[in-house]
């Protein structure tokens, strides 16, 4: 089989649409978060942190449900501590993220030792069974967290459009003296949209270590950094965040089906998603006007 | 919490405080007693000068991390690229360091051997530096995806680029001239610690470094920029070209770390080498933020934990300490803002992207 026909076949779209979740949940988060007001850099933790949490819940449990509610009830902590110091504690919200990225990634091998004697990965979980004995592309698409993840994403664009909730989390975010003003209770407001945020990062987390069967050291490996590159491309707004997280997914999709395929270096496969939301920050940054723009507000306090 | 203004001592103590109650914590809840760790954290650094000694190795780089990080930080910049800077820098270390002719003495071979490091690691930051420049991509999100790339690279130029040696992951061994000598030659009980005199050059690097920002125009405008560049812009200061500056002279500070591990440490690079220092150097700026008392000592506290996570690990993972520095950066900026209630970070920073 050529490489060509690798790229065009069902398995590399099934690994898209796989790869799709964890990006495209991150970035709803991050959406979430950044329409409010909140820079959050710390999605990159919280899917790693959650994707613990899920592990460890459905191998404790032996339920695959249980494990998805741990992994976003994770993921909303790790929200709800950002915001917390950032909305309430008024620290900048980078270092914050920083400290968060930091915390997940030495928690995470602190447990993984704790709880399972090992430091690279978790015991396997069998996840969810479905569709057992179809075809890769229906099992693919029946997926129970990629059908949420769309869910999930069409709910949060109708909510920040079309509800009051929406139109208050977006005025905290454009002008939070304003939205002070007229009775918006911003820290409340952005609290409760960077918890709402990390909780679907939470998921995103899940699907990623329920699609490996198992937690593994660093797993995220830079896909919550990816995904709030893609809130930026996409202009904040969730539907072009989820199209670029599908862009974002097909090359890493493309680095695994390639691996055995070509004789190129790994390495080359492997910079190929960061290289390209390098190139698509570029691109963006010369459009910056109309919807396109950051929240006018994003990073500042109300006076 | 300008960015002139350096940490509050009160603050820099309140985060020492909750740093130790939750070193207790955890160690308690993992089961371990945190007497008995505290007892071994104590020796494993401070109790014995060999302790002492590889504390001072540990936080060599992350002195030159921190200062480089705390220069972005004067402009209005979070370099968190410092981290692929050094992985670049300390492969043109190791590579120009043992492609020199064998007999080079240490006053070239180590000039040589540095100044590649540092062109290494500003070239590596020039690319989100004119990002930002020419197109305002935000440089968070571009020093983190040249991370990755750089990672990738090294190991590109390593294997498939022919620079390491035949079945490794690491270069040929640097001339005798571009090693940099160990602390034992002047303190007798450093003995077997790795502590070179890389430190006393970090340290140099952050006398000078902080002193510059006082006492040079370029330091001067730097943290005038970071304030305020659109006041800077009207005074006809080229803010642009400052924040490129910033970014490129931060790289080079973080490629020089590489004195303290290719250089001073193991006389070769290999993969992986340094990595973490970046990050770390993160969370010394942080705290150190703008003084060099400051940055040396948080470097002296994050190399204490690193070493003392060593010397727990026994007993309790040593990842332990990288949770607890996330724990203290954030106890101490929380603290900091509770004691000086001025305007975010966040003010000045979106006025340099109103700006560039």
């Amino acid at each position: 089989m050529s490489a060509l026909d690798v790229i065009l076949s069902g398995t590399m779209l099934a690994q898209t649409a796989r790869m799709t979740i964890p990006y495209g949940c991150a970035a709803l988060g991050g959406t979430l978060s950044e329409r409010s007001g909140v820079v959050n850099i710390a999605l990159e933790g919280t899917l790693l942190g959650s994707a613990l949490a899920a592990v460890a819940a459905a191998h404790a449990t032996n339920s695959a449900l249980a494990g998805v509610v741990a992994g976003v009830a994770c993921g909303a902590v790790f929200g709800l501590v950002h915001a917390t110091l950032v909305v309430r504690g008024r620290i900048d919200a980078i270092v914050s993220g920083i400290a968060l990225n930091l915390i997940a990634a030495g928690g995470t091998r602190f447990l993984l030792r704790g709880l399972y004697g090992s430091s690279s990965n978790s015991p396997s979980i069998q996840g969810f069974r479905f569709a057992d004995g179809w075809g890769l592309l229906a099992r693919t698409m029946l997926d129970p967290f990629l059908l949420t993840t769309i869910l999930v994403v069409a709910v949060a664009a109708w909510m920040l459009r079309r509800t009051r909730f929406g139109l208050r989390l977006r005025a905290c975010g454009e002008d939070p003296s304003a939205a002070q003003a007229v009775g918006v209770r911003v820290a409340a407001m952005r609290t409760a949209a960077v918890t709402l945020g990390g909780a679907i990062t939470g998921l995103g987390g899940t699907a990623l270590a329920y699609d490996l069967h198992q937690f593994q050291a660093g797993m995220s490996g830079g896909r919550g950094f990816i995904a709030l590159a893609a809130v930026i491309v996409s202009g904040w707004r969730p539907w072009p965040a989820a199209a670029a997280c599908l862009a974002f997914a097909a090359l890493d999709a493309l680095q695994i089906v390639l691996q055995n395929q070509t004789k190129l270096p790994s390495q080359v496969l492997a910079m190929l998603p960061f290289v390209a939301t390098l190139v698509a920050l570029v691109l963006v940054s010369k459009r910056r006007s109309g919807d396109m723009r950051a929240p006018a507000g994003l990073g500042k306090h109300p006076g | 919490m300008s960015s002139t203004s350096t940490r509050s001592l009160p603050a820099a103590f309140a985060g020492l405080a909750v740093g130790w109650l939750a070193f207790c914590v955890l160690v308690w809840l993992y089961g371990a007693s945190p007497r008995a760790m505290a007892g071994l954290l104590f020796e494993g650094t401070w109790g014995t000068t060999y302790g002492a000694g590889q504390v001072l190795f540990k936080a060599t780089p992350l002195l030159f991390t921190g200062v480089a990080v705390d220069l972005a930080l004067r402009a209005g910049l979070f370099n968190i690229g410092a981290e692929g800077q050094l992985a670049v820098g300390s492969l043109a270390a190791g590579v120009v360091g043992a492609k020199l002719p064998a007999g080079t003495p240490l006053v070239i071979a180590m000039p040589l051997a540095l100044a590649a490091a540092m062109a290494a690691g500003a070239a590596w930051a020039l690319v989100p530096a004119i990002l930002k420049g020419r197109f305002g991509a935000h440089e968070v999100i571009s020093t983190i995806m040249m991370n990755s790339i750089a990672s990738s690279m090294v190991g590109l130029a390593l294997g498939a680029g022919g620079l390491a040696l035949t079945g490794t992951v690491r270069t040929a061994d640097v001339v005798p001239g571009a090693r940099m000598p160990r602390l034992d030659v002047w303190v007798k009980g450093l003995e077997g610690s790795a502590a070179s005199f890389a430190l006393v050059f970090g340290v140099l690097a952050t006398i000078l470094t902080t002193q510059s920002y006082r006492r040079t125009r370029f330091g001067r405008e730097l943290g005038l920029v970071g304030e305020n560049p659109v006041a800077m812009a009207a005074e006809k200061v080229d803010v642009k070209a400052r924040i490129t500056q910033a970014l490129v002279v931060s790289g080079a500070l973080a490629g020089a770390a590489s004195l303290g591990t290719v250089l001073g440490y193991k006389g070769y690079f290999e993969e992986g080498l340094g990595a973490g220092a970046g990050f770390g150097g993160l969370a010394v700026a942080i705290l150190g933020r703008g003084s060099a008392v400051g940055l040396v000592f948080a470097a002296l506290l994050f190399g204490t934990l690193q070493q003392g996570g060593l010397a727990v690990n026994a007993f309790v993972p040593k990842e332990l300490m990288d949770v607890l520095s996330g724990v203290v950066v954030c106890a101490v900026a929380l603290a900091d803002q509770r004691l000086q209630r001025g305007p975010s970070v966040g003010a000045p920073r979106s006025k340099v992207a109103a700006a560039a």
